[in-house]
Protein backbone atom coordinates (compact mmCIF):
# COMPACT_ATOMS: atom_id res chain seq x y z
CA UNK A 1 0.00 0.00 0.00
CA UNK A 2 1.16 3.55 -1.02
CA UNK A 3 1.99 5.32 1.88
CA UNK A 4 -0.84 8.36 2.44
CA UNK A 5 -0.04 11.24 1.21
CA UNK A 6 -1.71 13.28 3.55
CA UNK A 7 -0.86 11.67 6.58
CA UNK A 8 3.17 11.11 5.74
CA UNK A 9 4.92 10.82 9.06
CA UNK A 10 7.96 12.85 8.12
CA UNK A 11 5.78 15.74 6.84
CA UNK A 12 3.96 15.89 10.07
CA UNK A 13 7.37 15.65 11.63
CA UNK A 14 8.71 19.07 10.03
CA UNK A 15 5.09 20.71 10.70
CA UNK A 16 5.25 19.44 14.58
CA UNK A 17 5.70 22.83 16.15
CA UNK A 18 2.86 24.79 14.30
CA UNK A 19 0.81 21.37 15.51
CA UNK A 20 1.15 21.99 18.61
CA UNK A 21 1.17 25.43 19.23
CA UNK A 22 -2.27 25.64 17.18
CA UNK A 23 -3.45 22.29 19.18
CA UNK A 24 -2.38 23.98 22.46
CA UNK A 25 -4.33 27.26 21.71
CA UNK A 26 -7.71 25.61 21.16
CA UNK A 27 -7.41 24.01 24.33
CA UNK A 28 -6.99 27.00 26.04
CA UNK A 29 -10.05 28.13 24.47
CA UNK A 30 -11.89 24.87 25.45
CA UNK A 31 -10.57 24.77 29.07
CA UNK A 32 -11.53 28.31 29.48
CA UNK A 33 -15.26 27.81 30.38
CA UNK A 34 -14.55 25.36 32.50
CA UNK A 35 -11.73 26.22 34.52
CA UNK A 36 -12.19 29.27 37.42
CA UNK A 37 -11.38 32.45 35.96
CA UNK A 38 -9.17 33.56 39.01
CA UNK A 39 -6.67 30.76 37.84
CA UNK A 40 -4.91 33.02 35.63
CA UNK A 41 -1.61 31.15 35.82
CA UNK A 42 -3.06 28.13 34.72
CA UNK A 43 -2.98 29.26 30.88
CA UNK A 44 0.14 31.82 30.66
CA UNK A 45 2.10 28.44 32.23
CA UNK A 46 0.80 26.02 29.67
CA UNK A 47 1.78 28.54 27.11
CA UNK A 48 5.21 28.49 28.45
CA UNK A 49 5.16 24.93 28.16
CA UNK A 50 3.75 24.73 24.91
CA UNK A 51 6.26 27.23 23.52
CA UNK A 52 9.66 25.12 25.15
CA UNK A 53 7.58 21.89 24.01
CA UNK A 54 7.52 23.54 20.31
CA UNK A 55 11.04 24.86 20.29
CA UNK A 56 12.23 20.98 21.28
CA UNK A 57 10.34 20.42 18.00
CA UNK A 58 11.45 22.64 15.37
CA UNK A 59 15.09 21.66 16.56
CA UNK A 60 13.90 17.80 16.54
CA UNK A 61 12.67 18.76 13.12
CA UNK A 62 16.12 20.23 11.93
CA UNK A 63 17.63 16.95 13.06
CA UNK A 64 15.72 15.04 9.44
CA UNK A 65 15.71 18.55 7.48
CA UNK A 66 13.85 18.99 3.84
CA UNK A 67 10.32 20.37 2.51
CA UNK A 68 7.24 18.99 3.69
CA UNK A 69 3.76 18.58 1.51
CA UNK A 70 5.49 18.84 -1.68
CA UNK A 71 7.73 21.14 -1.46
CA UNK A 72 4.73 23.81 0.62
CA UNK A 73 6.90 24.30 3.63
CA UNK A 74 10.48 23.99 4.18
CA UNK A 75 12.70 23.14 6.83
CA UNK A 76 15.77 24.37 6.50
CA UNK A 77 18.89 26.31 8.96
CA UNK A 78 17.21 29.24 7.80
CA UNK A 79 13.39 28.38 8.95
CA UNK A 80 14.67 26.56 12.12
CA UNK A 81 16.67 29.79 13.07
CA UNK A 82 13.44 31.79 12.83
CA UNK A 83 11.08 28.95 14.33
CA UNK A 84 13.22 29.28 17.28
CA UNK A 85 13.43 33.18 17.46
CA UNK A 86 9.90 33.42 17.10
CA UNK A 87 8.99 30.91 19.93
CA UNK A 88 11.56 32.12 21.78
CA UNK A 89 9.96 36.16 22.14
CA UNK A 90 6.77 33.98 22.69
CA UNK A 91 7.94 32.77 25.92
CA UNK A 92 10.01 36.03 26.85
CA UNK A 93 6.22 37.88 26.20
CA UNK A 94 4.46 35.34 28.00
CA UNK A 95 6.66 35.98 31.60
CA UNK A 96 6.37 39.77 31.43
CA UNK A 97 2.47 39.70 30.78
CA UNK A 98 1.49 37.35 33.90
CA UNK A 99 1.96 41.04 36.57
CA UNK A 100 0.92 43.13 33.94
CA UNK A 101 -2.83 41.22 33.26
CA UNK A 102 -3.34 40.99 36.98
CA UNK A 103 -2.46 44.82 36.98
CA UNK A 104 -4.81 45.11 34.64
CA UNK A 105 -7.26 42.84 35.67
CA UNK A 106 -7.79 41.51 32.52
CA UNK A 107 -8.89 38.19 30.94
CA UNK A 108 -5.39 35.95 30.67
CA UNK A 109 -7.03 32.62 28.30
CA UNK A 110 -7.64 34.29 25.34
CA UNK A 111 -4.37 36.65 25.38
CA UNK A 112 -2.72 33.06 25.71
CA UNK A 113 -4.37 31.33 22.85
CA UNK A 114 -4.45 34.57 20.39
CA UNK A 115 -0.61 34.34 21.15
CA UNK A 116 -0.39 30.84 20.80
CA UNK A 117 -2.19 31.24 17.41
CA UNK A 118 -0.09 34.34 16.31
CA UNK A 119 3.14 32.68 17.29
CA UNK A 120 1.59 29.70 14.72
CA UNK A 121 1.51 31.98 12.11
CA UNK A 122 4.79 33.59 12.34
CA UNK A 123 6.30 29.93 12.58
CA UNK A 124 4.56 29.11 9.10
CA UNK A 125 5.92 32.10 7.98
CA UNK A 126 9.12 30.99 8.90
CA UNK A 127 9.12 27.67 7.53
CA UNK A 128 7.27 28.95 4.41
CA UNK A 129 8.22 28.18 0.60
CA UNK A 130 5.31 28.96 -0.83
CA UNK A 131 3.70 31.59 -1.66
CA UNK A 132 -0.05 30.91 -0.44
CA UNK A 133 1.45 29.09 2.83
CA UNK A 134 3.39 32.48 3.45
CA UNK A 135 0.09 34.38 2.75
CA UNK A 136 -1.73 32.07 5.09
CA UNK A 137 1.00 32.54 8.18
CA UNK A 138 1.32 36.32 7.71
CA UNK A 139 -2.98 36.11 7.97
CA UNK A 140 -2.96 33.57 10.94
CA UNK A 141 -0.08 36.00 12.71
CA UNK A 142 -1.95 39.41 11.48
CA UNK A 143 -5.14 38.70 12.84
CA UNK A 144 -4.35 37.67 15.92
CA UNK A 145 -1.86 40.38 16.46
CA UNK A 146 -4.78 42.57 15.51
CA UNK A 147 -7.17 41.93 18.55
CA UNK A 148 -4.06 41.54 20.83
CA UNK A 149 -3.06 45.33 20.49
CA UNK A 150 -6.89 46.28 21.37
CA UNK A 151 -6.93 43.68 24.08
CA UNK A 152 -7.29 46.11 27.02
CA UNK A 153 -10.82 46.85 25.11
CA UNK A 154 -12.05 49.30 27.47
CA UNK A 155 -9.01 51.15 26.86
CA UNK A 156 -9.70 53.87 24.28
CA UNK A 157 -5.88 54.28 23.48
CA UNK A 158 -6.01 50.07 22.81
CA UNK A 159 -9.43 50.48 20.95
CA UNK A 160 -7.57 53.52 18.17
CA UNK A 161 -4.51 51.29 18.65
CA UNK A 162 -6.15 48.21 17.56
CA UNK A 163 -8.41 49.99 14.31
CA UNK A 164 -5.23 51.79 12.76
CA UNK A 165 -3.50 48.25 12.87
CA UNK A 166 -6.37 46.11 11.43
CA UNK A 167 -6.92 49.40 8.67
CA UNK A 168 -3.20 49.85 7.74
CA UNK A 169 -2.68 45.44 7.73
CA UNK A 170 -5.56 44.84 5.73
CA UNK A 171 -4.78 47.07 3.41
CA UNK A 172 -0.91 46.35 2.96
CA UNK A 173 -2.34 42.68 2.82
CA UNK A 174 -4.23 43.62 -0.46
CA UNK A 175 -1.36 44.96 -2.09
CA UNK A 176 1.00 41.80 -0.79
CA UNK A 177 -1.97 39.56 -2.44
CA UNK A 178 -2.08 41.44 -5.71
CA UNK A 179 1.47 40.77 -5.90
CA UNK A 180 1.32 37.05 -5.34
CA UNK A 181 -1.74 36.90 -8.56
CA UNK A 182 0.47 38.61 -10.47
CA UNK A 183 3.71 36.35 -9.70
CA UNK A 184 1.06 33.34 -10.54
CA UNK A 185 0.26 34.65 -13.54
CA UNK A 186 3.51 35.25 -14.92
CA UNK A 187 5.24 32.30 -13.85
CA UNK A 188 1.93 29.79 -13.48
CA UNK A 189 3.06 28.75 -9.66
CA UNK A 190 3.41 29.68 -6.39
CA UNK A 191 5.57 27.75 -5.08
CA UNK A 192 8.96 30.21 -4.46
CA UNK A 193 11.66 27.44 -6.14
CA UNK A 194 9.71 27.03 -9.27
CA UNK A 195 9.32 30.75 -9.55
CA UNK A 196 13.39 31.27 -9.43
CA UNK A 197 13.13 28.27 -11.63
CA UNK A 198 10.85 30.04 -13.85
CA UNK A 199 12.34 33.87 -13.61
CA UNK A 200 15.93 32.63 -14.34
CA UNK A 201 14.97 30.32 -16.88
CA UNK A 202 14.48 30.14 -21.06
CA UNK A 203 10.65 31.13 -20.98
CA UNK A 204 11.00 33.87 -18.26
CA UNK A 205 8.23 36.59 -18.26
CA UNK A 206 8.99 40.45 -18.40
CA UNK A 207 11.54 41.68 -16.30
CA UNK A 208 9.36 44.84 -15.70
CA UNK A 209 5.94 42.12 -15.30
CA UNK A 210 8.44 40.37 -12.41
CA UNK A 211 9.24 43.63 -11.06
CA UNK A 212 5.91 45.12 -10.65
CA UNK A 213 4.58 42.20 -8.47
CA UNK A 214 8.28 42.45 -6.88
CA UNK A 215 7.30 46.34 -5.76
CA UNK A 216 3.84 45.32 -4.72
CA UNK A 217 4.78 42.68 -2.39
CA UNK A 218 7.26 44.81 -1.50
CA UNK A 219 4.88 47.55 -0.30
CA UNK A 220 2.88 44.76 1.52
CA UNK A 221 5.90 43.12 3.84
CA UNK A 222 7.54 47.16 4.44
CA UNK A 223 4.17 47.39 6.20
CA UNK A 224 4.70 44.22 8.04
CA UNK A 225 8.47 45.10 9.05
CA UNK A 226 7.17 48.80 10.06
CA UNK A 227 9.91 50.21 7.02
CA UNK A 228 9.37 53.68 5.82
CA UNK A 229 7.94 54.75 4.13
CA UNK A 230 4.73 52.28 5.22
CA UNK A 231 5.89 52.97 9.13
CA UNK A 232 3.41 55.48 9.90
CA UNK A 233 1.09 52.76 11.83
CA UNK A 234 3.89 51.90 14.25
CA UNK A 235 3.97 54.65 16.72
CA UNK A 236 0.17 54.58 17.55
CA UNK A 237 0.02 50.71 17.82
CA UNK A 238 2.81 50.38 19.96
CA UNK A 239 2.00 53.19 21.97
CA UNK A 240 -1.26 52.74 22.31
CA UNK A 241 -1.75 48.85 22.39
CA UNK A 242 -1.03 46.80 25.79
CA UNK A 243 3.05 47.18 26.73
CA UNK A 244 3.94 42.89 26.72
CA UNK A 245 1.50 42.77 23.41
CA UNK A 246 3.98 46.12 22.03
CA UNK A 247 7.05 44.05 22.96
CA UNK A 248 5.62 40.97 20.93
CA UNK A 249 4.57 42.96 17.94
CA UNK A 250 7.75 44.98 17.83
CA UNK A 251 9.88 41.77 17.45
CA UNK A 252 7.56 38.49 16.60
CA UNK A 253 5.92 39.45 13.55
CA UNK A 254 8.51 41.72 12.42
CA UNK A 255 11.11 38.68 12.77
CA UNK A 256 8.86 36.32 10.70
CA UNK A 257 7.69 39.29 8.28
CA UNK A 258 11.81 39.83 7.49
CA UNK A 259 12.52 36.29 6.79
CA UNK A 260 9.45 36.08 4.34
CA UNK A 261 10.62 38.98 2.99
CA UNK A 262 14.57 37.54 2.77
CA UNK A 263 13.55 34.11 1.47
CA UNK A 264 10.81 35.96 -1.19
CA UNK A 265 13.34 38.62 -2.85
CA UNK A 266 16.45 36.37 -2.41
CA UNK A 267 15.23 33.22 -4.30
CA UNK A 268 11.94 34.24 -6.78
CA UNK A 269 13.02 37.53 -7.04
CA UNK A 270 16.82 37.54 -6.84
CA UNK A 271 17.71 37.11 -10.35
CA UNK A 272 15.79 40.91 -10.61
CA UNK A 273 17.89 41.62 -7.57
CA UNK A 274 19.18 45.05 -9.59
CA UNK A 275 15.60 46.49 -10.06
CA UNK A 276 14.82 46.15 -6.24
CA UNK A 277 18.00 46.87 -5.42
CA UNK A 278 17.57 50.84 -5.25
CA UNK A 279 14.16 50.83 -3.78
CA UNK A 280 15.59 48.84 -0.17
CA UNK A 281 18.18 50.95 -0.17
CA UNK A 282 15.85 54.22 -0.08
CA UNK A 283 13.82 52.30 2.36
CA UNK A 284 16.73 51.13 4.44
CA UNK A 285 17.64 54.78 4.53
CA UNK A 286 14.44 56.38 5.40
CA UNK A 287 13.30 54.10 7.61
CA UNK A 288 17.22 55.09 9.67
CA UNK A 289 16.70 58.52 9.21
CA UNK A 290 12.71 58.74 10.22
CA UNK A 291 13.04 56.28 13.52
CA UNK A 292 16.34 57.92 14.62
CA UNK A 293 15.36 61.66 13.98
CA UNK A 294 11.65 61.49 15.63
CA UNK A 295 12.30 59.02 18.48
CA UNK A 296 14.39 62.13 19.16
CA UNK A 297 11.30 64.40 19.54
CA UNK A 298 9.54 61.83 21.77
CA UNK A 299 8.57 61.74 25.66
CA UNK A 300 6.64 58.95 25.56
CA UNK A 301 9.04 56.05 25.85
CA UNK A 302 6.48 53.50 23.85
CA UNK A 303 6.56 56.11 21.16
CA UNK A 304 10.31 56.36 21.25
CA UNK A 305 10.65 52.64 21.43
CA UNK A 306 8.09 52.32 17.83
CA UNK A 307 10.16 54.98 15.95
CA UNK A 308 13.23 52.66 17.63
CA UNK A 309 11.92 50.10 16.12
CA UNK A 310 11.27 51.64 12.59
CA UNK A 311 14.98 52.72 12.75
CA UNK A 312 16.49 48.90 13.55
CA UNK A 313 13.67 47.97 10.99
CA UNK A 314 15.79 50.15 8.36
CA UNK A 315 19.86 48.99 9.78
CA UNK A 316 17.88 45.44 8.89
CA UNK A 317 16.98 46.64 5.18
CA UNK A 318 20.50 47.41 5.20
CA UNK A 319 21.35 44.26 5.36
CA UNK A 320 18.65 43.39 2.49
CA UNK A 321 20.25 45.59 0.58
CA UNK A 322 23.66 44.08 0.25
CA UNK A 323 21.74 40.85 -1.74
CA UNK A 324 24.39 38.64 -0.57
CA UNK A 325 24.46 35.35 1.91
CA UNK A 326 26.78 37.52 4.25
CA UNK A 327 23.88 40.29 4.35
CA UNK A 328 21.33 37.69 4.95
CA UNK A 329 23.27 35.85 7.93
CA UNK A 330 23.72 39.27 9.39
CA UNK A 331 20.18 40.30 9.00
CA UNK A 332 19.59 36.90 10.80
CA UNK A 333 22.08 37.97 13.61
CA UNK A 334 20.77 41.21 14.32
CA UNK A 335 16.98 40.34 14.40
CA UNK A 336 17.91 38.15 17.31
CA UNK A 337 20.22 40.30 18.93
CA UNK A 338 17.38 43.02 18.42
CA UNK A 339 14.55 40.58 19.22
CA UNK A 340 16.06 39.80 22.90
CA UNK A 341 17.28 43.88 23.82
CA UNK A 342 13.89 45.08 22.72
CA UNK A 343 11.69 42.82 23.79
CA UNK A 344 13.80 43.42 27.33
CA UNK A 345 13.24 47.25 27.35
CA UNK A 346 9.67 46.93 26.47
CA UNK A 347 9.44 44.33 29.81
CA UNK A 348 10.61 47.43 31.66
CA UNK A 349 8.03 49.61 30.35
CA UNK A 350 5.71 47.16 31.55
CA UNK A 351 6.28 46.59 34.86
CA UNK A 352 6.95 50.51 35.38
CA UNK A 353 3.87 51.77 33.70
CA UNK A 354 1.42 50.50 36.53
CA UNK A 355 -2.51 50.29 36.64
CA UNK A 356 -3.98 51.71 33.69
CA UNK A 357 -0.58 52.12 31.76
CA UNK A 358 -0.44 55.74 33.50
CA UNK A 359 3.43 56.27 33.53
CA UNK A 360 4.87 55.91 30.19
CA UNK A 361 7.24 59.36 29.79
CA UNK A 362 10.82 59.29 29.85
CA UNK A 363 10.52 61.20 33.16
CA UNK A 364 8.89 58.41 34.96
CA UNK A 365 11.94 56.70 34.57
CA UNK A 366 13.56 59.27 36.88
CA UNK A 367 15.58 57.35 39.65
CA UNK A 368 14.69 54.32 38.65
CA UNK A 369 18.03 53.14 40.03
CA UNK A 370 17.76 53.95 43.82
CA UNK A 371 14.35 52.32 43.89
CA UNK A 372 14.84 49.17 41.89
CA UNK A 373 18.43 48.56 40.56
CA UNK A 374 18.19 45.36 39.12
CA UNK A 375 15.71 47.00 36.89
CA UNK A 376 17.52 49.45 35.99
CA UNK A 377 20.76 47.42 35.05
CA UNK A 378 18.90 45.56 33.09
CA UNK A 379 17.62 48.19 31.05
CA UNK A 380 20.59 49.97 30.60
CA UNK A 381 22.25 46.54 29.27
CA UNK A 382 19.26 46.62 26.19
CA UNK A 383 19.63 50.35 25.91
CA UNK A 384 23.23 50.00 25.47
CA UNK A 385 22.85 47.16 23.27
CA UNK A 386 20.06 49.39 21.11
CA UNK A 387 22.94 51.65 20.74
CA UNK A 388 25.03 49.37 19.65
CA UNK A 389 28.31 49.18 22.24
CA UNK A 390 30.68 46.64 22.27
CA UNK A 391 30.05 43.36 24.27
CA UNK A 392 26.47 43.54 23.28
CA UNK A 393 24.69 41.76 20.88
CA UNK A 394 23.10 45.10 19.03
CA UNK A 395 27.29 45.91 19.01
CA UNK A 396 28.11 42.90 16.65
CA UNK A 397 24.86 43.56 14.83
CA UNK A 398 25.10 46.61 13.26
CA UNK A 399 29.04 45.56 12.95
CA UNK A 400 27.97 42.55 10.77
CA UNK A 401 24.93 44.31 8.59
CA UNK A 402 28.10 47.46 7.91
CA UNK A 403 30.56 44.71 6.83
CA UNK A 404 27.92 42.79 4.51
CA UNK A 405 26.97 46.36 3.18
CA UNK A 406 30.70 47.27 2.59
CA UNK A 407 31.64 43.87 0.77
CA UNK A 408 28.38 44.95 -1.58
CA UNK A 409 29.81 48.30 -1.62
CA UNK A 410 26.92 50.17 -0.29
CA UNK A 411 29.68 52.79 0.74
CA UNK A 412 27.04 55.39 1.24
CA UNK A 413 24.40 53.70 2.65
CA UNK A 414 27.00 52.59 5.25
CA UNK A 415 27.93 55.91 6.18
CA UNK A 416 25.05 57.23 6.72
CA UNK A 417 23.83 54.24 8.62
CA UNK A 418 26.83 54.95 10.98
CA UNK A 419 25.66 58.47 11.65
CA UNK A 420 22.05 57.32 12.33
CA UNK A 421 23.76 55.06 14.93
CA UNK A 422 25.06 58.51 16.56
CA UNK A 423 22.29 60.04 16.28
CA UNK A 424 20.23 57.11 18.32
CA UNK A 425 22.90 56.81 21.21
CA UNK A 426 21.79 60.19 22.20
CA UNK A 427 17.97 59.45 23.19
CA UNK A 428 18.84 56.00 24.48
CA UNK A 429 21.46 58.13 26.73
CA UNK A 430 18.82 60.02 27.57
CA UNK A 431 16.69 57.34 29.69
CA UNK A 432 20.00 56.10 31.28
CA UNK A 433 20.81 59.75 32.35
CA UNK A 434 16.84 60.28 33.70
CA UNK A 435 17.45 56.54 35.68
CA UNK A 436 20.46 57.04 37.13
CA UNK A 437 20.94 60.99 37.75
CA UNK A 438 17.53 61.95 38.49
CA UNK A 439 15.67 61.38 42.05
CA UNK A 440 13.14 59.32 42.12
CA UNK A 441 9.73 60.01 41.01
CA UNK A 442 5.96 58.92 41.51
CA UNK A 443 6.47 56.61 38.97
CA UNK A 444 9.83 54.62 40.07
CA UNK A 445 8.44 54.63 44.38
CA UNK A 446 5.02 52.95 43.24
CA UNK A 447 6.62 50.51 41.06
CA UNK A 448 5.83 46.69 42.63
CA UNK A 449 8.22 44.68 43.65
CA UNK A 450 9.55 41.83 41.23
CA UNK A 451 7.90 38.84 41.05
CA UNK A 452 9.94 35.96 39.65
CA UNK A 453 8.21 35.19 36.64
CA UNK A 454 9.29 38.89 35.93
CA UNK A 455 12.61 38.61 36.74
CA UNK A 456 13.17 35.44 34.33
CA UNK A 457 11.82 38.12 31.63
CA UNK A 458 14.51 40.53 32.44
CA UNK A 459 17.36 37.89 32.80
CA UNK A 460 16.88 35.93 29.93
CA UNK A 461 16.79 38.87 27.70
CA UNK A 462 19.48 40.21 28.76
CA UNK A 463 21.52 36.99 28.71
CA UNK A 464 20.65 37.02 25.02
CA UNK A 465 22.01 40.08 24.49
CA UNK A 466 24.98 39.65 26.11
CA UNK A 467 26.36 35.81 25.44
CA UNK A 468 25.56 37.14 21.31
CA UNK A 469 27.58 40.28 22.62
CA UNK A 470 30.55 38.28 23.74
CA UNK A 471 30.35 34.98 21.96
CA UNK A 472 28.81 35.94 18.68
CA UNK A 473 30.45 33.16 16.50
CA UNK A 474 27.79 30.63 17.94
CA UNK A 475 24.94 32.22 16.23
CA UNK A 476 26.47 33.97 13.63
CA UNK A 477 28.17 30.68 12.42
CA UNK A 478 24.46 28.91 12.29
CA UNK A 479 23.25 31.56 10.29
CA UNK A 480 26.14 31.87 7.68
CA UNK A 481 25.50 28.29 7.08
CA UNK A 482 21.96 28.89 6.59
CA UNK A 483 22.00 31.75 4.50
CA UNK A 484 21.86 30.05 1.23
CA UNK A 485 18.04 30.14 0.69
CA UNK A 486 18.21 29.55 -3.44
CA UNK A 487 17.81 25.67 -3.14
CA UNK B 1 -18.66 40.04 -30.21
CA UNK B 2 -15.59 39.73 -29.14
CA UNK B 3 -14.39 37.27 -26.46
CA UNK B 4 -13.92 38.15 -23.02
CA UNK B 5 -10.31 37.23 -22.95
CA UNK B 6 -7.65 37.16 -19.86
CA UNK B 7 -6.83 41.08 -20.40
CA UNK B 8 -10.29 42.07 -20.17
CA UNK B 9 -10.45 40.21 -16.74
CA UNK B 10 -6.62 42.25 -15.81
CA UNK B 11 -8.46 45.42 -16.38
CA UNK B 12 -11.83 44.48 -14.53
CA UNK B 13 -9.42 43.72 -11.90
CA UNK B 14 -6.66 46.87 -12.01
CA UNK B 15 -10.03 49.44 -11.90
CA UNK B 16 -11.08 47.30 -8.45
CA UNK B 17 -7.82 47.99 -7.16
CA UNK B 18 -7.87 51.42 -7.84
CA UNK B 19 -11.08 52.04 -6.88
CA UNK B 20 -10.52 50.25 -3.61
CA UNK B 21 -6.86 52.14 -3.20
CA UNK B 22 -8.45 55.29 -3.55
CA UNK B 23 -11.62 54.56 -1.20
CA UNK B 24 -8.86 53.73 1.54
CA UNK B 25 -6.78 56.91 1.14
CA UNK B 26 -9.93 59.36 1.02
CA UNK B 27 -12.68 57.88 2.76
CA UNK B 28 -13.50 58.99 6.32
CA UNK B 29 -16.42 56.47 7.39
CA UNK B 30 -14.52 53.26 8.50
CA UNK B 31 -17.49 50.93 7.41
CA UNK B 32 -16.70 51.95 3.86
CA UNK B 33 -12.75 52.02 4.41
CA UNK B 34 -13.66 47.98 4.96
CA UNK B 35 -15.55 47.91 2.06
CA UNK B 36 -13.09 49.24 0.11
CA UNK B 37 -10.54 47.09 1.56
CA UNK B 38 -12.64 43.88 0.67
CA UNK B 39 -12.89 45.54 -2.95
CA UNK B 40 -9.10 45.00 -3.42
CA UNK B 41 -9.24 41.39 -2.20
CA UNK B 42 -11.84 40.42 -4.80
CA UNK B 43 -9.92 42.49 -7.06
CA UNK B 44 -7.27 39.97 -6.06
CA UNK B 45 -9.50 37.31 -6.55
CA UNK B 46 -10.31 38.21 -10.19
CA UNK B 47 -6.42 38.14 -10.70
CA UNK B 48 -6.03 34.88 -9.27
CA UNK B 49 -9.33 33.30 -11.54
CA UNK B 50 -8.33 34.45 -14.75
CA UNK B 51 -4.65 33.09 -14.56
CA UNK B 52 -6.14 29.82 -13.12
CA UNK B 53 -8.16 29.71 -16.36
CA UNK B 54 -5.37 30.84 -18.74
CA UNK B 55 -2.81 28.49 -17.48
CA UNK B 56 -5.62 25.41 -16.78
CA UNK B 57 -4.12 25.27 -13.55
CA UNK B 58 -6.40 24.46 -10.54
CA UNK B 59 -3.71 26.42 -7.87
CA UNK B 60 -5.39 29.49 -8.48
CA UNK B 61 -8.61 28.78 -7.87
CA UNK B 62 -8.23 26.97 -4.10
CA UNK B 63 -6.08 30.47 -3.52
CA UNK B 64 -9.08 32.57 -4.18
CA UNK B 65 -11.16 30.52 -1.48
CA UNK B 66 -8.54 30.71 0.85
CA UNK B 67 -8.53 34.63 -0.09
CA UNK B 68 -12.47 34.58 0.60
CA UNK B 69 -11.80 32.53 3.92
CA UNK B 70 -9.34 35.04 5.11
CA UNK B 71 -11.36 38.28 3.96
CA UNK B 72 -14.50 36.90 6.32
CA UNK B 73 -11.52 36.73 8.98
CA UNK B 74 -10.78 40.11 8.39
CA UNK B 75 -13.89 41.33 8.28
CA UNK B 76 -15.46 39.59 11.59
CA UNK B 77 -11.86 40.79 13.29
CA UNK B 78 -12.49 44.46 11.91
CA UNK B 79 -15.91 44.90 12.56
CA UNK B 80 -15.78 43.87 16.53
CA UNK B 81 -12.60 46.05 16.90
CA UNK B 82 -15.02 48.64 15.15
CA UNK B 83 -17.64 47.68 17.65
CA UNK B 84 -15.39 48.03 20.62
CA UNK B 85 -14.19 51.53 19.65
CA UNK B 86 -17.74 52.44 19.20
CA UNK B 87 -18.63 51.21 22.98
CA UNK B 88 -16.32 53.56 23.80
CA UNK B 89 -16.47 56.38 21.86
CA UNK B 90 -19.13 56.82 19.74
CA UNK B 91 -18.17 57.30 16.18
CA UNK B 92 -17.26 55.09 12.98
CA UNK B 93 -15.18 58.55 11.68
CA UNK B 94 -11.28 57.71 10.98
CA UNK B 95 -10.86 61.91 11.35
CA UNK B 96 -12.18 61.37 14.66
CA UNK B 97 -9.69 59.05 16.03
CA UNK B 98 -7.02 60.96 17.22
CA UNK B 99 -6.41 60.54 20.90
CA UNK B 100 -2.79 58.96 19.54
CA UNK B 101 -1.57 61.50 16.69
CA UNK B 102 -1.80 59.61 13.00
Amino acid sequence: MPASPIFNPTDLIRFLPEIILTAMGTLIMVLDPLLNRRESKVYGTLSLATLLAAILAAIYAYSDAGPAFGGMLIVDGFATFFRVLVLGVGILTILPSFSFLKRQQAETSEFHALLLFSIAGQSIMAAANDLIIIFIGLEISSIASYILAGYLRDDKRANEAALKYFLLGSFATGFFLYGVALIYGETGSINLSVVHAVVTGPDAPLPVMVGLAAALMFVGLAFKVSASPFQIWAPDVYQGAPTPVSAFLSAGPKAAAFAIFLRIFMTAFAPIGHAWAPLVWASALLSMTIGNFAALLQTNVKRMLAYSSIAHAGYVMVALASRSEVGIAAAMFYLAAYACMNVGAFAVVSHLSGKGERYQSIEDFAGLAQKQPFVAAMLSIFLLSLIGVPLTGGFFGKFYIFKAALESHLVWLTVLGLLNSAVAAYYYLRLLVMMYFRDPGEAASSAEPLTPAFSAALILPAIGTLVLGIFPGWVLDFAGRSASLVK
Amino acid sequence: MHPVTTVHYLALSAALLLIGTVGVLTRRNIVVILMSIELILNAVNINLIAFSHAWHNVGGQVFAIFVITDAVAEAAVGLGILIALFRNKETVQADEIDLLKW
